[in-house]
């Protein structure tokens, strides 16, 4: 096989010189041209007016392109009937679009049914949707309106899925849901596609977002123009021009660590107290800062030695920062250790029991390592 | 209280008149109802679709509903070449009356719809027709019926008028009562016209219920009693 079939059986979606105007302003996109890639999340991302759902449109000819061709597996999709072209791939989007008058699960049995499957097959298949995306079976037989908004988003997203297409097109899905919601949404998109490896082309106005899910991303400028395309460790790392390096933003070095993993950080022992000893006052400890554990060894705050004496219950410890989990990336570790009272960062194991801390100073210096390494590849000279 | 006793007397002494009118009644006021929404939804969908169209439709239906009822009932028979007592002249005038109030109200109706689902629906690949009558008419549903509420509370009132002409209604009641000098068939007629109008309403309230289970929150034996025909259907 030469490299370029190879190239072609892992395109998915191409974008080959891609225009859209509407009456004679400036193009909403502007000759785009792309490849997204088989099996793999690629992120459109922009501020408004980048062309970004419009790119994604043209894929499923909810927008026909003023000029260019899209391919769908090597054939162009304006060929197809729009329809059948539609059912063929999932869409979810930023309301959730859910039919107010259908129940749960005749939501999530929609394509099928028009697909023309029978009624109890499409939803016997509907039933385990919901389990897939992590929804109740009881919440089947509600109506969209007695769900929470991101219940409503989950299914969607069991919407999607439910005739099985091979690719998705997600349109800022998870914009209007709580940033805690959003968080547990983004997991929980990783999780499935660790599962399903479906082609999703995923839009967003939030680079962080961006950079969570996508194996690349497609950053577009103002006027539809594809302004970088690369991994997102790359788009972070190395911005390709000032938008760019603009819409990344002035955290972009710190969420760059992200990308970074931790394998090598040092974890040091630290000495722990117990919860049940507080009270006992002949308990003391030794080091300035001590670590207070439950009986499961989860961290719940620290003892400064100098007021180790008045201290007796877990409610006075003081607070602590935010945990590093063992293996983690760099970012989490160095934000472990900035975010602690006592400087050290609580690293804890998968089961939440802390296992030691890591020391800020140890952090930077692999950071310092890491950047090195880098310039010694790409430049052939430690910068 | 010898009037109310009369009243209540005249009813047994001539049910088969009032059985009569009450069924003539019936079907004058209800049947323009059925085929006004017949079309209204479709005109309305089109009207929706070709706006020059919109402006000239539901402007044109306006000047139709300034007509008399009575002018109406004498005018068409001209046209339809029926005969001046026949039920059809009401019927028609009453559709036409129909069609005009309806069609403002479905237009709004279906552009009442939420934007989201619409393109949800585009996105989901229905075509046109469908995505008419299983997502948009079903959604416009409490709307529709609203306008159906008026419209039949209007064509119970107006269906009497056809009477002055002399087709029969319980309208026949009021010229009858009125020529014979006889206040408690008039009242009689009264209390049977606001009766059939409540009856209808209410009966017009049980459908919107009906078709709009997703506006209220479920019951929990509702919610078990889908759950439960979702679980022997997966089985």
């Amino acid at each position: 096989m030469t490299s370029s079939e190879q190239a072609e059986r892992r395109t998915m979606i191409e974008f080959r010189n891609v225009t859209k105007s509407y009456d004679a302003g400036r193009p909403a996109v502007d000759d785009l041209t792309l490849a997204i890639e088989r099996g793999r999340i690629t992120v459109f991302v922009g501020p408004s007016g980048c062309g970004k759902t419009t790119s994604l449109r043209m894929i499923n000819r909810m927008v026909e392109p003023t000029s260019g061709q899209i391919l769908l597996d090597g054939q162009d999709v304006a060929q197809q009937k729009a329809a059948e072209l539609r059912r063929s791939m999932g869409y979810v989007m930023q309301s959730s679009g859910l039919m107010p008058h259908r129940t749960v699960l005749d939501n999530i049995a929609t394509v099928p049914r028009l697909n023309g499957v029978a009624r109890s097959a499409a939803r016997a298949r509907a039933k385990e949707l919901l389990d897939v995306v992590g929804l109740a079976s009881e919440l089947g037989s509600r109506y969209p309106g007695q769900l929470s908004g991101g219940q409503q988003q989950r299914v969607g997203v069991a919407r999607a899925l439910a005739a099985d297409p091979p690719v998705l097109l997600m349109d800022e899905p998870f914009s209007a849901v709580d940033p805690v919601v959003r968080a547990e949404l983004q997991a929980e998109l990783i999780r499935l596609q660790n599962d399903l490896a479906k082609t999703i082309v995923f839009v967003t106005h939030d680079i962080d977002e961006a950079t969570i899910l996508g194996d690349k991303v497609a950053v577009l400028a103002v006027g539809g123009r594809l302004a970088q395309y690369a991994a997102p460790e790359e788009i972070l790392r190395a911005p390709v021009d000032d938008f760019v390096a603009g819409f990344v933003g002035r955290d972009r070095g710190f969420r760059h660590l992200s990308f970074l993993d931790g394998d090598h950080v040092t974890i040091h022992p630290i000495e722990t107290i117990e919860t049940s000893q507080l009270a006992d006052p002949t308990v003391s400890v030794r080091s300035p800062w001590t670590l207070l554990v439950d009986p499961e060894g989860r961290p719940h705050g620290w003892i400064p030695a100098a007021t180790r004496a008045s201290i007796t219950s877990q409610a006075e410890a003081v607070p602590g920062g935010s945990l590093y989990t063992r293996g983690g990336s760099l970012r989490s570790a160095l934000d472990a250790a900035l975010s602690s009272p006592s400087g050290l960062g609580v690293t804890i194991d998968d089961d939440g029991r802390a296992v030691g801390v890591v020391r800020p100073a140890e952090v930077f210096d692999l950071i310092e390592a890491g950047r090195l390494d880098r310039g010694r590849d790409h430049f052939n000279t430690a910068v | 209280m010898d009037w109310l006793r009369d009243i209540i007397d005249y009813v047994p002494a001539n049910i088969d008149q009032l059985r009569e009118l009450t069924g003539n009644h019936l079907v004058q006021a209800i049947l323009p109802i059925i085929f006004g929404v017949l079309l209204a939804v479709p005109l309305a969908q089109l009207a929706r679709q070709n706006r020059s169209l919109a402006g000239i439709m539901l402007t044109g239906s306006s000047i139709l509903y300034t007509i008399p009822s009575l002018a109406m009932f004498v005018f068409l028979p001209l046209i339809l070449g029926t005969s001046i007592l026949s039920m059809v002249n009401v019927v028609v005038a009453l559709t036409i009356y129909a069609i005009a109030l309806l069609m403002r109200s479905t237009v709004d109706a279906l552009n009442s719809i939420d934007d989201g689902v619409r393109q949800a629906a585009v996105a989901m690949g229905y075509r046109p027709l469908r995505r008419f009558l299983t997502v948009d008419l079903p959604l416009s549903v409490p709307v529709l019926i609203a306008g159906v509420r008026v419209i039949s509370v209007t064509n119970i009132a107006t269906v009497s008028v056809g009477a002055l002409i002399g087709v029969p209604s319980l309208g026949r009641l009021f010229t009858d009562g009125l020529t014979r000098n006889y206040p408690e068939q008039i009242a009689v007629g009264i209390i049977f016209t606001l009766l059939l109008a409540l009856v209808l309403d209410l009966l017009l309230v049980l459908l919107e219920r009906l078709l709009t289970p997703w506006t209220r929150p479920t019951k929990a034996s509702e919610a078990d009693d889908v759950a439960l025909d979702a679980r022997t259907v997966a089985a």
